[in-house]
């Protein structure tokens, strides 16, 4: 018996006010992880930003889309490709931009980088960098909410290739088995890495599989971010309610290579392109100014303000202070006074 | 921290008690779960079972299914689930069969476990203790018999704890669960039907210090968890023969208490490490490689290693006996030490693990 | 350009082995860098210099005696020196003072060489495989006639002037440690190790046989006219003569000429320990094993607080006049496990905390029974200290170290009976002892300083 479900077509409402101003409140921060990857393409051609870096353009609708079903008591556990979700979580662009520069005011003190963004405060988990990792971690998360009867969810982002490994499988059962307030969230931007989803999946409709393990799981356009917001909140509302994990498949797409500079030949231009006209940022704007909910001059407010924020993080990034090298033993150990009987 | 007493039969509590390496193990989980309602144990087979070896026997009956978890047979989800439950604030403790099972949940170790405090730039310790069982010399072959402790003990951001007596046995545990970084705790599979006396007055081990088990002037015996009680057979045996040796438990593999086991050789001038994993890069060749940075002029001796014979551990007993350090063996190695002439075919099993 | 000489390593020596060099021509060298390792009578010393530069010439061959003074290197281009602290007793001989003084903020770091160390050796036509077979063989390059094209010298010419050393003795880190502690020459200990290696069990055996059968006297060995010639250069760890036969001859002499010059006189009291030991217990009370004090350290402060009191038992008797200390630098007597006995110095005693000191103390004592002294560690004293508390006596009466004019003595601290304002307790005590040179000072004075001790010793909190 398979749970998948199409979810309903919102139909925005032009002329509701606090809906419209959700609905600009959503391009915002779409547009603020757009703006801010375009950026970080230019600083790492540049040289200023280094290591692995996962751009997540095209996939914004995910990130912002599920984050308007979480609240700040919730947590999220995230992946390698992550500006995007901790960007929509909250975490400010600078401590993001000051993390890729290697300094101090990183938000992991420039430990991490691009790829392990951590933000304790804001229930931010990171940041993981091996593919399927981060799904046992928020499985805890959600035991230790279970055990100590606190009502919150932990939203675990993981991509197709995670539904490869084990430790989805192993998570899946055991989440279900345990009915972990977990909400799994698969973006399945068809390719891992290189390899298309056909080439290393049996059976590439990944929600009839998550369904499998007992959970309520569905499919959804995770190019158009009210279905994402739609699905995530009756998701989220599941599992509030004691339903247990559940799981949701974002189809969605990315429109640059898996990392900086990768080769992009596993992929046709022209399939590229046709994701492209679905593009999640520029497809919202176009249905606003369409409903008149965005003038031209309003949008170009909207980037203004944008492209100063974003200044203002790639300027405090650069003048931040450097971590001693005599701090490079930090943190490998609780310092010692951390609680000794 | 209050020690809880149970409550006795008889009049007074004795101040010695017989008990076992099991046993003491389980009044340690005992204890943490009744003093701490964060501490739960999670494994397989833990609760109706009562654990692979016996050491939770009752724990289910006594605290119920939430807190004595019966987990599916997945290590990596598990250990991964204790790690995500230590972040969020609980101090899960976590039991994997064997240490050779523990490589499924490699990942979950090194890439998380040892590693989010660092990453995260001081955000996320993670106070997680999670107990295996390693080591051979019951038969078990080559899939439930290595010690791969050792590889642990190289990762930087764990604890690695290896309790060798009945009282570490029963009291590592309050100091680990204290810790605010990962810890994990190798029990050695012969060891837990061992029955001895526990001190009603013994209390937290210092799992910083290296243990001097038995007092020496002439060689010290390095050793550790399982092959103590060959260390010390061996002390005795040498001690007949007339040669001092001072047995040093090291307690702690990670981080090494360099100064108890420097201090032990430049007092003896001769060392004899004896370890169970694999000789090529194990743990005996750091301690040998430490004391030769830190004690060279100390030393009247080529430092001696008895590990074990590498190769996958096998079935049959003599061949599991001959691939093992053995007594025989470590007082072959510590004659050598002191310069005692070594008889011929004394050599047999003295030589476990030297490279062919 | 400056000269680095033998240095005066205690006030009786007038002269020192150069045992081996630490540097070759063309090593930069800092202020304070150790440079070489002299062998006195009683221990090989690491000398350090006093000039920052570039090594010149080395004038002086290792394996050579030469006088205090004697300039053993040129080092060139050294750099201004920071004003030193007149508190160094001036040794005897000569010393370069020939030092540019230029503006320099201290903690920038040194020049480069003026030289190119390349350069520095083509001055002298050998290439560095030469150089470090020179050094390696103690041959002065300077001396020797080079036979190779453009008069460079080559490999074979060194090896000319120093035929090779015999092959290494195989010998265990510990067993080479002993060695030079207890002064054996491993090349005639037999080896029972692996190979016919040497062990520890076969130095002390070598020992022991030594012990039982004492070599007859060397000619030479008597008093120090019979300069040593034909000293080639020997590897650290085996010396020339044992070394604690020579400085048992060293102690004998200086000794003999102290009781042979000195009026000694002596005095003796006892003294209240109680206070002291309780302000012990007390600052002992929270500290690890390693970090508690003795009273050994205790008695020391008194001892030289007491003497900036009066300091007319703090310096010298020279030329007929007494000459006040500038700084109270005591000497500890330290006896070695092998027999004889070293003075190290603990500069500006006075100035020191309890604790300061002893941790001072035990690493002098740690250093003087390894043989690893620095030579500014060896001299200077103005007073000494000899403490037998540990050998369980109560009371000493020391012989004096010339040229100084006093020696304080401390026995054990023992429990007592003792009466205090006509009522009769137990109280530990300890007694304090002065030998003291009557030409410089007479009784009262002596009295004076012991007095002085005994009211320190009432109140160590007030220190």
């Amino acid at each position: 018996m398979s749970t998948t479900r199409t979810p309903r077509k919102p139909r925005p409402s032009a002329r509701s006010d606090p809906q419209a101003a959700h609905r600009l409140a959503l391009l915002e921060s779409m547009l603020r992880v757009r703006r801010f990857e375009e950026r970080c393409v230019e600083l790492y051609s540049a040289a200023r930003i280094r290591g692995f870096m996962h751009l997540y353009i095209g996939e914004e609708a995910v990130a912002v889309g599920v984050n308007e079903a979480l609240t700040d008591d919730d947590a999220v556990v995230s992946t390698y490709r992550e500006h995007g979700h901790a960007l929509a979580r909250g975490v400010p662009a600078e401590a993001i931009m000051a993390e890729m520069f290697g300094k101090a005011t990183g938000c992991s003190r420039g430990r991490g980088g691009s790829m392990h963004l951590f933000d304790a405060g804001r229930r931010f988990y990171g940041g993981n960098a091996i593919v399927g990792g981060g799904l046992p971690l928020a499985a805890g998360l959600a035991l230790a909410d279970r055990m100590t009867g606190r009502n919150r969810v932990t939203c675990c982002f993981f991509g197709d290739g995670a539904f490869a490994e084990g430790e989805f499988h192993e998570t899946a059962n055991l989440a279900a088995l345990w009915g972990l307030p977990l909400l799994l969230v698969c973006e399945n931007n068809l390719y891992a890495m290189g390899t298309a989803l056909a080439r290393h999946q049996a059976q590439t409709d990944l929600a009839l599989r998550a369904a499998a393990y007992g959970m309520v799981s569905w499919a959804v356009d995770g190019m158009d971010v009210f279905a994402v917001e739609d699905a995530a909140r009756r998701a989220a509302e599941g599992v509030r309610a004691g339903g247990g994990p559940h799981f949701l498949e974002m189809r969605t797409y990315r429109f640059r290579a898996h990392s900086m500079y990768d080769s992009d030949r596993y992929r046709d231009k022209a399939e590229i392109e046709h994701w492209k006209e679905r593009d999640p940022v520029e497809g919202l704007a176009r249905r606003l100014r369409e409903a008149k909910e965005l003038t031209d001059r309003a949008r170009t407010a909207l980037e203004d303000r944008l492209a100063a924020e974003i200044d203002a993080a790639v300027e405090a990034a650069e003048r931040a202070p450097e971590e001693p090298v005599e701090d490079l033993l930090k943190y490998v150990t609780s310092p010692v006074e951390a609680i000794r009987p | 921290m209050t020690v809880t007493h149970t409550p006795t039969a008889g009049p007074a509590t004795p101040s010695v008690e017989k008990t076992t390496y099991r046993e003491a193990m389980r009044e340690a989980l005992r204890e943490a779960l009744r003093t701490d309602d964060r501490v739960f144990l999670m494994g397989e087979d833990v609760g109706r079972y009562g654990g692979c070896f016996g050491v939770s026997l009752g724990l289910l009956e006594e605290f119920g299914p939430e807190r004595i978890r019966d987990a599916p047979l997945s290590e990596s989800a598990f250990v991964g689930a204790g790690i995500g439950a230590a972040m969020a604030g609980m101090r899960p403790i976590v039991e994997i069969m064997t240490v050779n099972f523990s490589l499924l949940a490699l990942d979950q170790i090194l890439n998380n476990a040892a590693t989010l405090l660092h990453m995260s730039g001081g955000q996320l310790p993670v106070p997680i203790v999670i107990r295996m069982t390693t080591g051979a010399g019951r038969q078990l072959a080559a899939q439930h018999s290595h010690s791969l402790e050792g590889w642990y003990a190289h990762i930087p951001g764990l604890r690695v704890l290896a309790p060798a007596t009945i009282t570490d046995a029963r009291h590592m545990l309050t100091p680990a669960l204290a810790d605010p970084d990962p810890v994990l705790i190798f029990e050695h599979g012969s060891l837990y039907n061992v029955s001895g006396e526990l001190s009603a007055h013994s209390g937290p081990v210092d799992i910083d210090r290296a243990a001097i088990r038995r007092p020496g002037t002439d060689v010290s015996v390095i050793t550790y968890g399982g092959s103590l009680p060959k260390a010390l057979a061996a002390a005795e045996d040498l001690a007949n023969i007339g040669i001092s040796a001072e047995v040093v438990d090291l307690r702690t593999l990670r981080p090494l208490d360099d100064a108890t086991i420097g201090d032990s050789v430049a007092r003896t001038h001769r060392a004899v490490v004896v370890d169970e994993g694999w000789r090529s890069g194990s743990l005996a060749a750091e301690i040998s490689a430490r004391l030769t940075e830190q004690h060279f002029y100390d030393l009247d001796a080529p430092i001696e290693r008895v590990c074990s014979v590498e190769v996958p551990m096998p079935y049959a007993r003599r061949l599991e006996e001959a691939a093992l350090p053995q007594p025989a063996g470590i007082v072959t190695a510590a004659r050598r030490a002191v310069g005692e002439p070594v008889p011929t075919g004394a050599d047999e099993g003295a030589d476990a693990g030297r490279s062919s | 350009m400056a000269e680095f000489t033998m240095p005066s390593l205690g006030a009786d020596m007038d002269e020192g082995l150069l045992q081996e060099w630490l540097v070759g021509p063309g090593d930069r060298v800092h202020k304070g860098d150790v440079v070489a390792v002299v062998e006195t009578d009683k221990a090989a010393i690491e000398v350090e210099c006093f000039e920052s530069g570039t090594v010149g010439r080395l004038l002086v061959r290792a394996g050579t005696r030469v006088p205090v003074g004697t300039p053993l290197a040129v080092i060139e281009g050294a750099t201004p020196r920071e004003p030193r602290s007149a508190q160094k007793p001036v040794a005897t001989g000569s010393r370069d003072k020939h030092a540019t003084h230029a503006a320099r903020t201290s903690g920038s770091p040194p020049p480069l060489p003026q030289k190119p160390a390349a350069e520095a050796t083509s001055a002298i036509g050998a290439g560095p495989l030469v150089r470090h077979l020179a050094l390696q063989r103690g041959v002065d390059l300077t001396a020797l006639h080079g036979t190779g094209p453009g008069g460079r010298i080559t490999r074979a010419d060194v090896e000319r002037a120093a035929p090779a050393p015999g092959p290494r003795v195989r010998a265990t880190p510990y067993a080479r440690h002993l060695a030079r502690d207890l002064g054996i020459d491993l090349t005639t200990v037999r080896g029972t190790g692996d190979g016919g290696a040497v062990r520890a069990a076969d130095v002390r055996t070598a020992t022991r046989a030594r012990v039982e059968r004492p070599e007859p006297e060397r000619a030479g060995a008597r008093g120090r006219e019979g300069e040593q010639h034909g000293h080639v250069a020997v590897p650290t760890d085996s010396a020339g003569e044992h070394r604690t036969d020579a400085m048992r001859r060293a102690v004998a002499e200086l000794m003999s000429r102290s009781k042979r010059e000195i009026p000694h006189y002596y005095l003796s009291t006892t003294i209240d320990f109680s206070a002291a030991e309780e302000w012990l217990r007390r600052f002992n009370r929270d500290r690890p094993l390693s970090d508690r004090l003795v009273p050994a350290a205790l008695l020391l402060k008194a001892a030289a607080t007491a003497a900036r009191e009066v300091p007319s038992l703090n310096g010298y008797w020279q030329h007929d006049q007494f000459v006040a200390g500038s700084a109270v630098n005591l000497g500890v007597a330290v006896s070695l496990r092998q027999g004889g006995l070293l003075a190290p110095v603990i500069h500006d005693a006075d100035t020191l905390s309890p604790d300061v000191l002893m941790a001072g103390l035990k690493d002098l004592v740690q250093r003087a029974r390894r043989g690893r002294l620095r030579g500014s560690e060896m001299s200077g004293a103005t007073l000494t200290v000899t403490n037998l508390g540990d050998q369980g006596v109560e009371t000493v009466f020391g012989v004096i170290h010339p040229p100084q004019v006093a020696l304080v003595g401390f026995g054990a601290v023992v429990e007592r009976p003792w009466a205090v304002g006509g009522m009769l307790g137990v109280r530990p005590v300890v007694t304090a002892t002065l030998a003291a040179d009557h030409r410089a000072t007479d009784g009262a004075v002596g009295a004076r300083y012991l007095t002085a001790i005994g009211r320190l010793l009432q109140k160590p909190e007030e220190w």
